[in-house]
């Protein structure tokens, strides 16, 4: 396409090679437009690379001193300068699987009403709305969770759980004593708010692309609509849902200021959900303006090279899982 | 035997469905709570002495937070001057320009760029701007949230711009228009809308973050003067405040969280309604 | 494009117009320790009010952010709890001073139903509490102390520092002299690894802490608990006795080191003799580089530091800081002009 228009907007005969023809080139106006935004968008790369490069040299002397230890010590001690990143680890990943553990059956069949149910009307405006909650500011979800979810967990939920499922064997270390009111639990479900629009939003799209004629066999099969949706088209749709999943993973992850304000912020790795934990986020956030001493900026550093390796390849499988949906109609 | 079958059956079908319309209307109101709530403890606390006063002493009831509301215009100004361009024109390559395997390369990564949590973000601002310095400043935090604008800008940007016509390319062409004049004369024109409220979801979304500005642009008590000085922001003030004992500070904390939510609302309520009026909505 | 740039034009304008101000403006950017920041903000604040063309902001992020910021010369001064030691001092590429500023105390408040007196804490209640060793309030080493306090049965919520902090040095340093156990277990440093507890950010973060959760101790600066309705405990000196942190406590505590405080101005007074003393007690101190090339920076700050040694040290009692003994002022006065 680009040649047809050079040769026609070219008039003059053109050099056939060499500098001189890329200067000539140069002149006109598709090459330098070509030039420049291909610079910009290389700038792109340049930035993402530095970041990297950054986050690997200035992490350098905790890497050198724990190697991969670092990963599993459980301590975290700036007094004797020993540092491990498996509290961290253990809470970033707990506080996130809660949070899918409520997100993923709400935020689905949210989905499953948004698109096989509710008239396209009321699901478009649904789903307006819902887009609405994904742009509330995560400091909002914070405030919130300090002065509600925070006194509803330590005065409600938490002795419900304790009461009720703390007596069942197995699950029951879950919900032990003692309960503040801040802790994993809480974290959980704060994240669970903030990722539930990523759920709903993708995978209303991923169900909406589901074939007609499949409902349709279903329903003419003597299936009940339930009957149609759970076991035809959600699992049509399910390489997409797990896309979505992922993505709303990744995002509960790398989350920052809402966890830091509920989590409690004590490096511990426990068995109850109702105990105050750490995240790799939260820490950083809390720590880093005063770690005094090289080895401590370096560990805290070396913290944000693990979660931004960790988001990295959900985000990678997320996508990869969301666009095989969308193309081949979410074969198994 | 099949009628207590076909019963079961017909009760879980509408048990399940009504539960998934419960999911979905629970999910509704919880934006409305929040809204709700911010309304009832922020709501009073929004006062002339808001908007116009500078925070007072630890422990001292009133003041307000004028510092923080230009501190956050300040931000995004440069965030928006700084990414926006460069989000947009990447767009454009993509999207106009783009080599097969160069621009998967760039797509893969801005992704990976959109998924970097935003306190990594921060730390290599504080790394690139601050330190080589020695001073925090607005123009650090404005690097970080530059940074965050780029991958939503790119995206939207690209979309919107392969959502032309293919008719309109065709005619630009045909009348003898080279390739540039074409992207600039009907291309991007005829994509301005998306491309500019893709630009406006960005900064709202940005707008909000809070962890990549706790070293970079720090906080400041005062007036801000310039680009080069630390510089309080809303989201800063919201945390600090929200954590601290003082119930007058707790009292601030949501009425800035109020106003914070009604921008952020706002700009994406008049975004989402003019894509939608204009083509098919796209979440970002 | 006209409107464009007309739009754009008053948009920078308005963001650079409430900046505008006279050349002679100097801003200072300081951070550092949360235990002295109601005093530190009112002082900045009465002394802008009087020299108008001098802001000092300073953001209390811990006592650890302010040694860290101003060792990369990210402030142009900070402030600590917690005296520099010799090793921080020689991480600094330059030679940094120490200014006592105010005297202050660290309080175990606590948040018990049906309690709302002054309980006693011995010494190794303290220790045993924080090591996780007592875990509940009706624990006899509390009773005891405490004879016809109805202390519940319930367990204690410890309640810790999450930042690098000169408060958390304060009490992890008393809790080392009260306790041989704590100070091979834990020791005393601005950041240690706790046994147990949750972490509040700032002397700010735990009392909102405490103040929501039940059954919850945590230690913070006096004021703190004042300015929010906290209730406090006495606490057990190295004469024994049971003392209630307040001014005259304090200067009790300082009385030894005033007389002998080194030229540094570095030194510890928790766990001080003599039977008045508030065990502990604390200075804390503006930490201000040696050299500083900035002119106006430099004068700005000599001329804050003359004020606060005399007129400002009239606004600490207000806000249960206790001033600072008469002859560490003088040397202190005499010591500022090593600052080049």
């Amino acid at each position: 396409m680009s040649t047809t228009a050079t040769t026609i907007a070219r008039a003059p005969s053109q050099p056939s090679g060499g500098a001189r023809a890329f200067v000539q080139r140069l002149r006109h106006g598709d090459e330098i437009a070509h030039l420049i935004t291909l610079t910009f968008a290389a700038g792109i790369l340049l930035l993402t690379s530095m970041l990297v490069y950054e986050l690997w040299v200035n992490s350098h002397l905790s890497r050198a001193k724990f190697g991969w230890l670092f990963f599993w010590t459980r301590t975290w001690d700036p007094m004797f300068g020993d540092f491990g990143a498996a509290p961290f680890i253990y809470g970033t990943l707990i506080t996130s699987i809660v949070s899918l553990v409520i997100a993923v059956p709400l935020g689905l069949s949210a989905a499953i009403f948004l698109a096989e149910l509710a008239p396209r009307r009321i699901s478009d405006s649904i789903s307006f709305l819902i887009d609405l909650l994904a742009a509330v500011p995560s400091v909002i979800y914070g405030l919130l969770g300090i002065f509600i979810v925070v006194p509803l967990v330590r005065t409600t939920i938490g002795p419900l759980l304790i009461n009720t499922l703390g007596h069942v064997p197995a699950i029951g270390k879950l919900f032990r004593p003692p309960n503040y009111g801040v802790g994993f639990l809480t974290a959980g479900i704060v994240l669970a708010i903030m990722v539930v629009p990523f759920i709903i939003s993708v995978s209303r799209e991923v169900l909406l692309t589901v074939p007609r004629d499949q409902r349709e066999a279903a329903l003419a099969l003597g299936a009940t609509r339930w009957e149609s949706t759970w076991q035809v088209v959600v699992p049509w749709a399910r390489t997409g849902i797990m896309g979505s999943i992922f993505l709303a993973l990744a995002r509960a992850l790398g989350e920052t200021m809402a966890v830091t304000m509920v989590i409690g912020n004590d490096p511990k790795i426990v068995a109850s959900l109702l105990a105050p934990g750490y995240t790799i986020a939260a820490v950083i956030a809390n720590e880093f303006t005063e770690a005094t001493g090289d080895l401590y900026l370096s560990a805290l550093i070396e913290l944000g090279l693990v979660l931004f390796l960790m988001t990295f390849i959900l985000n990678g499988l997320a996508r990869i899982l969301i666009v095989a949906t969308e193309r081949g109609g979410g074969h198994p | 035997m099949d009628r207590a079958r076909l019963l079961w059956r017909k009760s879980l079908n509408g048990v399940m469905l009504t539960l998934t319309g419960v999911s979905a209307f629970a999910v509704v109101s919880v934006l409305f709570l929040i809204l709700g709530y911010l309304l009832w403890n922020g709501g009073s606390s929004l006062n002339w002495d808001f908007f116009t006063k500078l925070p007072k002493p630890v422990g001292e009831t009133g003041g307000g937070m004028a510092n923080a509301i230009i501190g956050s215009l300040k931000l995004l100004l440069l965030a928006a001057l700084m990414g926006l361009p460069v989000g947009l024109l990447a767009g454009v390559y993509l999207a106009e320009f783009g080599s097969k395997t160069f621009a998967f390369v760039i797509r893969y990564t801005t992704d990976l760029l959109n998924g970097v949590p935003s306190i990594v973000i921060g730390i290599f601002a504080y790394s690139l701007v601050v330190l080589p310095v020695k001073h925090f400043s607005a123009l650090a935090g404005g690097v970080a949230l530059g940074m965050m604008v780029i991958p939503i800008t790119v995206r939207s940007t690209e979309e919107f711009l392969r959502s032309v016509p293919g008719s309109l390319r065709e005619g630009a062409m045909a009348l003898g228009a080279s390739k540039w004049k074409t992207i600039a004369t009907v291309i991007l024109p005829a994509a301005s809308g998306g491309i500019l409220t893709g630009m406006l979801l960005a900064l709202a979304r940005v707008a909000g973050e809070t962890a990549p500005l706790l070293f970079t642009a720090f906080s400041n008590r005062f007036w801000s003067p310039g680009w080069g000085q630390p510089t309080a922001s809303l989201p800063v003030m919201i945390y600090t405040y929200a954590i601290a004992p003082y119930d007058d500070w707790h009292r601030q904390a949501w009425a800035a969280g109020l106003v914070l939510l009604l921008l952020v609302l706002l700009a994406n309520l008049g975004c989402r309604l003019a894509l939608s009026r204009g083509g098919s909505a796209r979440s970002v | 494009m006209r409107k464009t740039l007309l739009v754009v034009s008053l948009v920078l304008g308005l963001a650079v117009a409430p900046s505008v101000q006279s050349d002679a403006t100097v801003l200072l950017n300081a951070a550092g320790a949360t235990f002295p920041y109601p005093i530190y903000s009112k002082w900045f604040d009465v002394y802008h009010q009087q020299h108008g063309n001098i802001q000092i902001n300073y953001q209390s992020i811990g006592s650890g952010g302010g040694i860290r910021q101003l060792q990369a010369g990210t402030v142009d001064f900070g402030a600590s709890d917690r005296p520099m030691s010799d090793e921080q001092l020689g991480q600094a590429k330059f030679k940094i001073l120490h200014f006592p500023t105010v005297l202050g105390a660290v309080i175990p408040t606590y948040n018990i139903a049906g309690v709302t007196g002054e309980l006693n804490f011995t010494q190794k209640s303290l220790a045993g509490i924080y090591l996780g060793q007592i875990t509940k309030w009706n624990d006899p080493e509390i009773a005891n102390a405490n004879k016809g306090v109805n202390l519940p049965s319930a367990d204690i919520v410890v309640v810790h520092r999450s930042d690098g902090s000169g408060t958390s040095y304060i009490w992890t340093d008393f809790l080392a002299k009260a306790s041989s156990d704590w100070k091979s277990k834990v020791g005393a440093d601005t950041s240690v690894n706790w046994p147990v507890g949750l972490g509040g950010k700032g002397n700010e973060g735990v009392s909102g802490l405490i103040k929501q959760t039940p059954n919850s101790i945590g230690y913070i600066e006096l004021i703190y608990a004042l300015q929010n309705n906290i209730p406090y405990g006495k606490v057990q000196n190295a004469a024994g006795k049971f003392v209630k942190a307040d001014l005259a406590g304090v200067t009790a505590a300082a009385e030894k080191a005033s007389k002998e405080i080194p030229d540094d101005f570095r030194v510890s007074i928790t766990n001080a003799p003599g039977p008045a003393s508030y065990p502990i007690s604390s200075f804390t101190w503006l930490l201000i580089p040696a050299q500083i090339s900035d002119g106006a920076k430099r004068e700005a700050i000599k001329g804050f530091l003359k004020w606060m040694l005399n007129e400002g040290q009239g606004y600490n009692e207000a806000l249960s800081y206790a001033k600072l003994p008469k002859p560490i002022v003088t040397k202190e006065l005499k010591a500022i002009s090593q600052i080049q």
